[in-house]
């Protein structure tokens, strides 16, 4: 009987010792510090999309190298080296990964941080998130889709335009790194020819918090720690010094002044619009005997954004936007559309569990950061392969998230010019495998950003073009298996997607980095 | 006189609590003191079902239009072997249906989890004149099939295969008793369909680590030969996690707390040797990132005797 207690004791402490393994590792802290194939030291000749020249502001001459004052500036990136604690060293290694890499991914992480559509008022209203008052509930922003299409648009056009001019300088004044002066003074991650001053690391920091501060005004100290934990972890890894980052931090604030002044006259105060123009949204569809589109939220939540199809783009002007208006969908009474209802309705019934998975995988809904986050996504792991200097890193995402907030544009100008129901609202009996997004159907916007990114990512990576192809038609597709959208939805907005992104691709080839 | 806890071993246990999280359905097919004897196999099915229209979004109440009421429905099978008299094998395998009477999402169902239980009863032994156990139990779960996890609160499970460790301690003076119950879980990491997702941070893999989890059980009742009535409280706690950030949608790795009142019973059919009923009604009174469930439970099960000589189905024990 002893005996036998004794093994079932031990029965149940291996039980309990074979625990759960819980090790994850994440995609992102496995990247290798930035070693670019090519530096890009003639990225000053590189046409910036804002500014109107690279040099368009003055950055002064820094000071000798043999001078008492840099000396000075030596001796404190010493003092650094000397005493390096692990997590100094892990900030290093962090920010070495890349700086435009790095907040890109805090920008998506801002995203679906603040992606999330506010709570009804008691009388069935909703309130609407204000700048003015960032803080207070529903926190500015919501950052749905169409808001971080275009936040993702003018950070990486920031820092892509604040970069250019940064090179610009660095070519001309041609001041050496620290590590490159002083012996004593080890480079801490991959070193490179490029001049230090003014300091790409601070141009990105800086003109990201400006940019941010703008477009996430809520995590204003989140992001200001952040830009200091950068612009430390380089002067500590022996890159730059004291003054190459506050030079940075000068050129790259006159930059964010300029792309805010642009951002602050595009239209977008006006996308959210009126009551009274939601309704004539919804009257002069009706007028045209079309069903229009109701919102299936209860209480009934305003359109997102109506209006959004009249921000200015950054690709082609807003002629373009309405030139490129795709044709109207089915009529809601015709039979195309009823064949298009069944195709929805048997997803409802009776998707696959391979198909649900890509649903999810491609959802991107509430609290995510967004289709174009995760084009960003994908792109920023294809990035790290290619090996970028700074400035193409950000030049890649900038028309990477160009082509996507213009995706943004023209689709929400399409949505809302058909106001064209959702499957969900034709059939009640529609159940959809993920959330119901609270617009119009006609076009898919998973479709359109898909398209577009597809499009110009094939471009800059060839390699990659079909593998894009591919994601994008599965991005789009999901939308079907999802039950949110009629096929043609998607299919049009593939293609019209595909149209922004060669927008994107014409500019590549005319911006001077080939 | 036998001890009640050698008399009523043809027992399954009752209270299968599902609510729509159904972390419960894992945690509560184990806490009753009893045990079946050697070579005896216990086996019946229960159906229950569950509903909130109140939840916690992190600490604060709330209800959702776009939900209504979330409500679930299970069907289980389970079963309990007396190995020896004093250690049990159990195993259940529930089927779950849930569904939300307002909003567009498509209602989930499947067959969730399956939970294997060694039940110990290492000491059994009077105090004055009433008689006292305890109780260590090991249990391992995982899900059976691939169903869908990221999608609460409609998804059948959590999806994470979990270790618990319980000690029971029992106490009956006359037909009145006391179980008192702490359990730790163990959950590994789920995998979800998607590649990035946030919790308080971004995350960039497919991979949730899931907190431990805590469990305090305590019942109070009645028991004789004809069955038990008791009073059941039930706390249960997540050891970590976050809330459900304002309007969000639930996640995996919340931290999910509740806390349970409600009452149980079982009765033995004396017409037919073996055959018992069981059920029990709980409530949610206090939670955390969980529905406000109110859940009925209610089994059939039936004693089967593989004791070799048996010709009496060892019904001795019922007599009293």
């Amino acid at each position: 009987m002893k005996q036998n207690n004794l093994f079932i004791l031990c029965l149940f402490t291996t039980l309990f010792l074979i625990g759960c393994d819980r090790n994850i590792t994440e995609q992102n802290t496995v990247y290798e510090p930035l070693n670019p194939s090519n530096i890009d030291a003639n990225a000053g000749d590189w046409k910036p999309v804002v500014l109107s020249i690279p040099n368009e502001f003055p950055l002064a001459a820094p000071t000798a190298t043999n001078a008492a004052a840099y000396n000075r500036e030596l001796i404190e990136i010493k003092g650094f080296q000397a005493t390096l604690t692990d997590a100094q060293r892990a900030s290093i290694k962090y920010w070495s990964a890349g700086g435009v890499l790095r907040w890109n991914e805090i920008m998506r992480e801002l995203v679906a941080k603040r992606n999330l559509p506010p709570v009804n008022n008691a009388d069935g209203s909703y309130p609407i998130p204000s700048p003015a008052n960032p803080f207070g509930y529903p926190e500015y922003p919501f950052a749905n889709p169409p808001y971080a299409a275009r936040a993702y648009a003018y950070v990486s056009v920031a820092q892509y335009d604040a970069l250019v001019a940064a090179y610009y300088y660095k070519r001309l004044y041609n001041r050496s790194a620290p590590y490159a002066i002083d012996g004593n003074i080890k480079p801490l991650v991959p070193a490179t020819n490029l001049p230090s001053y003014p300091s790409e690391d601070a141009v990105i920091a800086a003109v990201s918090v400006e940019m941010l501060k703008l477009l996430f005004p809520a995590d204003i100290a989140y992001i200001q720690q952040k830009a200091d934990e950068h612009m430390l972890a380089r002067i500590m890894a022996g890159m730059n010094t004291r003054s190459d980052i506050e030079a940075g931090v000068q050129l790259a604030r006159q930059v964010a002044a300029k792309v805010i002044a642009r951002a602050s006259t595009d239209n977008m105060s006006r996308a959210v619009g009126t009551p009274a123009q939601w309704a004539e949204l919804e009257s002069q569809t009706a007028a045209t005997g079309e069903i229009p589109w109701i919102s299936t939220e209860s209480p009934r939540r305003p359109p997102m954004l109506p209006f959004f199809g009249k921000v200015k783009p950054f690709l082609f002007d807003s002629l373009t936007t309405i030139a490129l208006r795709p044709g109207p969908p089915p009529s809601t009474k015709s039979e195309r559309l009823r064949n298009e209802l069944e195709e929805v309705r048997r997803y409802t019934k009776s998707a696959t569990r391979q198909e649900i998975a890509i649903v999810h995988f491609w959802a991107d809904g509430v609290g995510t950061y967004t289709p174009p986050g995760h084009w960003n996504a994908i792109a920023a792991n294809d990035f790290v392969k290619q090996r970028y200097s700074e400035v193409r890193w950000a030049r890649n995402f900038a028309l990477l998230n160009m082509a996507e907030m213009d995706a943004a544009i023209t689709c929400w100008d399409t949505k809302y010019f058909y106001y064209n129901p959702r499957p969900t609202q034709m059939d009640p009996s529609i159940k959809t495998n993920t959330g119901i997004p609270n617009f119009p159907a006609y076009t898919s916007g998973h479709s359109t950003f898909s398209g577009a990114a597809a499009t110009i990512l094939g471009h800059l990576i060839p390699d990659r073009a079909s593998a894009y192809n591919q994601m994008a038609k599965e991005a789009s597709e999901s939308r079907i298996y999802g039950s949110i959208h009629y096929r043609i939805d998607c299919e049009v907005g593939l293609i019209q997607g595909a149209k922004v992104g060669n927008f994107a691709i014409l500019r590549a080839k005319n911006d001077g980095a080939n | 006189m036998k001890l009640y806890n050698r008399q009523f071993l043809k027992r399954i246990v009752l209270s299968t609590v599902i609510t729509v999280l159904t972390i419960h359905a894992v945690a509560q097919t184990d806490v009753d003191a009893l045990m079946m004897s050697k070579n005896n196999f216990c086996t019946g099915f229960m159906v229950g079902h569950s509903s909130w229209k109140n939840y916690w979004e992190g600490p604060l109440k709330r209800d959702n239009q776009n939900l209504g009421t979330v409500s679930s429905n299970m069907i289980g099978i389970m079963g309990n072997y007396g190995i020896k008299d004093n250690l049990n094998l159990l195993f259940s395998v529930p089927y779950i249906s849930n569904a939300a009477s307002a909003g567009t999402l498509v209602n989930r169902q499947g067959i969730q989890d399956i939970t294997l239980t060694l039940k110990w009863m290492p000491i059994e032994t009077t105090i004055g004149k009433a008689d006292f156990a305890l109780y260590a139990l090991g249990s391992y779960s995982a899900p059976l099939t691939n169903y869908v996890k990221d999608y609460l609160p409609l998804s059948i499970g959590l999806g994470s295969k979990n270790i618990m460790a319980r000690l029971m301690a029992d106490y009956q003076l006359g037909n009145f008793f006391t179980t008192l119950s702490g359990a730790f879980f163990s959950r590994s990491n789920v995998t979800i369909d998607r590649t990035a997702y946030y919790t308080t941070r971004m995350h960039y893999t497919n991979q949730v680590e899931m907190p431990n989890m805590a469990n305090i059980n305590f019942r109070t009742g009645y028991r004789s030969g004809k069955g038990y009535a008791e009073a059941i409280l039930d706390i249960m706690q997540t050891n970590g996690g976050f809330d459900i950030s304002r309007n969000n949608m639930p996640f995996l790795s919340n931290q999910m707390n509740a806390t349970r009142v409600g009452l149980g019973f079982k009765y033995n059919f004396g017409k037919v040797e073996g055959l018992s009923a069981v059920g029990n009604a709980m409530y949610t009174v206090t939670g955390r990132n969980m529905g406000q469930a109110a859940s009925i439970n209610l089994g059939v099960f039936y004693i089967l005797d593989f004791t070799k000589s048996s010709n009496s189905k060892n019904e001795s024990d019922e007599t009293k």
